[in-house]
């Protein structure tokens, strides 16, 4: 390096400190966010939270995986760029375990943490301790369009089976005009057609290990679940089903392009919304499926919790957010501006026995539905590992994602489900051998 | 001698020249076109082309709930910034490489052009460590110095290839002249090729106002750029591809211009040499 070079980097260096010690005086969050409508809600209201605490908020909002991978890189090199994050279950027990996240034991009482539903509150703790404050939560559920169920003469029952959502399908598809008996989730990804074909597989009696964490796809269940799910969407679902996602469903969804749709239960006000969707007269919401003799059902839990990274150096600030941000006052702030079909839903208790939430149409469901749902007995037989989409261990996201990218080539027609499966098995197995549990 | 082109030849390479470049314009064309339509047209299957209602509701939301003008300048301050202290490095690096070579300068090139072909997520952890250790995390300067480092190798390549097509016998006159070393290289050498630095600062003003790692993995609040803007309209569970689509039509906007304007310059700097 020549000496004008150093004197630069010297320079550069020098001032980026001085940058770093001059923000710290003032008494600002930084909040790592994802683009959701509840969290974009949220933020037009910060102003009122700085007004009644003088802590002024800094948004920093990302792309879901850019946000783990951000967040993630950060904690872990305490980085201490962001007070509060917003994380999932997924990461949430996994981190507290690790120490990268401050215990939110320091709750007042008026903020009434035995409001927060029990499965939320058990997903997002470790050891019985509270490492974040679900903001939202979800479960999923079945939306199908009653004029086109009417129309084929059927009656979707609270609570279907997988056999009578397949016979619906058959009854609703009508590829000539564009209308598909049920869209599914295929694409890769372990939080998108990964989640989906597990919640399935559970509703079959199948399970990702056993207690001895050997990989169980070459059990009967998995080959009955996932040979059900590819025939399902190859008979009566949307072309290139492999690529869809979520956002892709909804699309499909509110042109009046599926006849179903079993997805997030966050998706109903998005469905019923007259503006965005041209069937939202016409949904009705059901159960997530069972295989007929299986008592689990296909719904998964998540949440998206706020949690304060261990490295903060305003964690009573970060504290005080977390506070007002999943309050029932700020549900009731929510409420009186913008109805109560728009509150954040699925994470406190008192939201579903208050009577002007019972009359949303999709509240009932949504209840039932997260209340159905138990982290911890997630199929028919005992499982090592918590969580219902996913296992909360952290070689799972890398696991799952080739995992459901073997079963993407299924449903794109480039390999059998027998092949799909034994590939699934032997990677499954050789991770989790490279990581120490077998 | 020229060749003799006939005039259906001709027709036939300008249309598909022009089918070429309209394929690679289009996704440009439909960000821009989608950013007008509301949320439910921006979704609407068959896609509308025309017809639809054009509004300038994303615009206004995008502008309501983002600082734009704090991402743009945060933008051109990192780009503008990685550029000018590359070329200040990469001029004399070039200028030695091509008019005074060792044995071992192919080597030296090929190897700056190696640090290339590592993923960049590969050295997330180092740099990340030694971001937080600097104090460089989330700071304008940091990136500058980033982005400086990863264009380096291009910037050098690109010079040492213009400073190539420099006969060595001017520079050697200049010299003869009683030209020191610095004036040899800010009078005589820059003066020449200043096509070709044009062109070189132009691209990599581009690809630094593109890069999509470092900025988004070593900002938060402080120093992000476009790429940090753009990143916070995609959303896992909603449609808001109108509102997507206005913030990067708002994003790629100034360079868009930028490119638009300087258009012969850069493609006379980056075929120089190539038709000799």
């Amino acid at each position: 390096m020549s000496p004008k070079t150093a004197l630069r980097a010297s320079a550069a260096l020098a001032l980026g400190l001085f940058a770093t010690a001059a923000s710290a005086q003032d008494t600002t969050i930084t909040i790592a966010t994802v683009n959701n409508g509840d969290m974009i809600r949220m933020q037009g209201y910060t102003n009122l939270f700085t007004e009644q605490t003088g802590i002024a908020v800094e948004w920093v909002t990302l792309e879901e995986n850019v946000l783990r991978q951000r967040v993630t890189t950060d904690i872990t090199t305490n980085g201490g760029q962001f007070d509060i994050m917003t994380i999932g279950m997924y990461e949430t027990p996994i981190w507290g375990a690790n120490g990268w996240l401050v215990p939110l034991d320091g709750l007042s009482e008026a903020y009434d943490v035995d409001d927060i539903l029990p499965a939320m509150r058990n997903g997002l703790s470790h050891d019985g301790t509270l490492y974040a404050a679900p903001f939202y939560g979800e479960s999923s559920m079945v939306m199908y369009r009653t004029d086109l169920m009417e129309a084929a003469g059927l009656e979707m029952p609270e609570a279907p089976t997988w056999e009578f959502i397949a016979e619906a399908a058959a009854a609703m598809n009508d590829p000539a005009n564009e209308i598909y008996g049920i869209c599914l989730r295929g694409k890769p990804g372990w939080g998108e057609g990964g989640a989906f074909i597990t919640v399935t597989a559970n509703s079959f009696g199948a399970r990702w290990f056993d207690e001895e964490w050997n990989a169980q796809f070459d059990q009967p269940e998995w080959e009955q679940a996932l040979t059900f799910f590819v025939d399902l969407m190859n008979s009566y679902g949307p072309p290139g089903y492999a690529t869809n996602g979520f956002n892709e469903n909804l699309s499909l969804f509110q042109q009046g392009r599926c006849g179903m749709w079993i997805d997030a239960t966050v998706a109903a006000s998005f469905v019923t919304n007259p503006t965005d969707s041209t069937v939202a007269d016409s949904v009705g919401f059901a159960l997530a499926p069972n295989h007929e003799g299986v008592e689990r059902r296909s719904n998964w839990l998540w949440a998206w919790a706020l949690a304060i990274p261990a490295g903060t150096q305003q964690a009573d600030a970060a504290l005080q957010f977390i506070e007002w941000a999943t309050s029932r006052e700020y549900i009731e702030l929510v409420a009186a501006n913008e109805g109560w079909a728009n509150v954040p839903p699925g994470a406190r208790t008192s939201l579903y026995e208050t009577p002007e939430y019972q009359a949303v149409p999709f509240a009932d469901m949504t209840l039932r539905s997260i209340l159905a749902a138990d982290p911890t007995n997630p199929t028919v037989d005992p499982v090592p590992y918590v969580g219902i989409q996913f296992v909360a261990i952290p070689e799972f996201a890398g696991i799952a994602t080739e995992v459901s990218q073997e079963f993407a080539e299924v449903y794109a027609g480039q390999q059998s489900v027998q092949e799909a499966l034994a590939n699934a098995q032997a990677l499954t197995n050789d991770a989790m051998e490279a990581a120490g549990y077998r | 001698m020229a060749r003799a082109v006939s005039t259906r030849r001709k027709i036939a390479t300008t249309t598909l020249a022009w089918l070429v470049g309209l394929l690679i314009f289009f996704p440009i064309f439909w960000t821009i076109l989608t950013s007008f339509k509301t949320e439910a047209q921006a979704i609407n299957n068959p896609p509308l082309f025309w017809g639809f209602e054009f509004t300038l509701e994303n615009y206004a939301v995008v502008q309501e709930r983002s600082d734009y003008m704090r991402f743009l300048w945060n933008s051109v301050i990192i780009a503008g910034g990685s550029t000018l202290l590359g070329i200040l490095i990469a001029v004399p690096a070039a200028w030695s490489m091509a008019f005074v070579p060792s044995k071992r300068t192919k080597d030296i090139l090929l190897w700056m052009l190696s640090t290339k072909m590592l993923p960049a997520v590969g050295v997330l952890y180092p740099i990340s460590l030694i971001f937080v250790e600097l104090g460089l995390l989330d700071t304008r300067i940091g990136l500058i110095v980033i982005l400086m480092l990863i264009n380096l190798p291009i910037i050098v390549w690109m010079l040492y290839t213009y400073f190539r097509e420099i006969p060595g016998e001017i520079l050697e006159a200049a010299r003869m002249d009683g030209a020191g070393l610095k004036e040899e290289i800010l009078f005589v050498l820059t003066p020449m090729a200043i096509p070709g630095i044009a062109s070189t600062i132009l691209l990599n003003v581009i690809l630094a106002w593109n890069e999509a790692f470092w900025t988004l993995n070593l900002t938060a609040a402080n120093a992000a750029p476009l790429t940090a803007f753009i990143a916070s309209y995609s959303s896992p569970e909603g449609l808001f591809y109108a509102k997507l689509s206005a913030a990067s039509t708002m994003a790629i906007a100034p360079i868009l211009i930028l490119g638009w304007f300087s258009q012969k310059q850069l493609v006379r700097g980056l075929t120089f040499g190539a038709v000799k």
